[in-house]
């Protein structure tokens, strides 16, 4: 299993969504794989993910894509990753 | 780039800044008087929130103001500001924003141990407060080095 989490620079917020969704995924007992990416990296990368992670400002650039898009609020809330992974992926 | 050896010079606290842009600014500056960046950082950051929007608006108050690495990064480096009053950038949930990171890496790779540890830190939802109410530097590191007991 793929997951995306995607942002502008490709550094930083990104960086930051990947560490809190691997917290979650561990809570969860869930084994996937997370990949931070920028937006021109996006398309290649998400070809075959599972869930698009995203901040709601970016859910825009986000073009044509079989994944589902999880748009998350606060990157810092585990608790917010954890319910909505587990509704992505359950 | 360890949190807990942030030098002064990249933390101002109880700025003033009218809008986003000069929030932003001030997180450049405080880059560029730790000899992180030159300034054409600081002009790329305030761009990235042009071009993509207030995402970098992580959570309730804090934001964490970045730029894609360049010539114009010296070495990786943090800033924090923290302003007087709060300023909204335009994000639809975690506005006003009190608490200003500024991040610069000269990789994509290797900053993840430092994003780990700001993870660990402001997982505690009191942690951006507890910055913003910071009257030292000191008091500042305290908060960026306290880990949460899940990590």
């Amino acid at each position: 299993m793929k997951i995306i989490a995607f942002c502008g620079a490709g550094i930083g917020t990104s960086a930051i969504l990947k560490v809190n969704a691997e917290r979650a995924l561990a809570r969860l007992g869930i084994d996937a794989q997370i990949e931070a990416t920028d937006i021109a990296g996006l398309a290649v990368a998400a070809e075959d993910a599972q869930v698009i992670l995203a901040s709601p400002e970016l859910v825009k650039f986000i073009g044509k894509t079989y994944a589902d898009v999880v748009v998350i609020e606060n990157y810092f809330d585990l608790d917010e990753l954890t319910r909505k992974l587990e509704i992505a992926l359950g | 780039m360890r949190l807990d050896e942030l030098p002064d010079d990249v933390i101002e606290l109880r700025a003033r800044a009218g809008d986003w842009r000069q929030a932003v600014r001030l997180a450049g500056d405080a880059l560029v008087a730790g000899g992180v960046v030159t300034d054409a950082y600081t002009e790329r950051m305030v761009q990235v929130v042009e071009e993509f929007g207030a995402y970098i608006v992580i959570a309730p108050g804090l934001a964490l103001a970045h730029a894609r690495p360049g010539p114009d990064v010296l070495h990786d480096g943090l800033a924090v500001v923290t302003l007087d009053e709060p300023v909204a950038f335009g994000h639809p949930h975690n506005d006003p924003v009190e608490v200003v990171l500024a991040l610069a890496v000269t990789s994509t790779e290797g900053h993840v141990t430092v994003l780990a540890e700001l993870a660990n830190a402001f997982n505690d939802p009191t942690a951006t407060r507890a910055v913003a109410r910071a009257t030292t530097p000191d008091a500042v590191r305290a908060v960026l080095t306290r880990t949460q007991s899940e990590s």
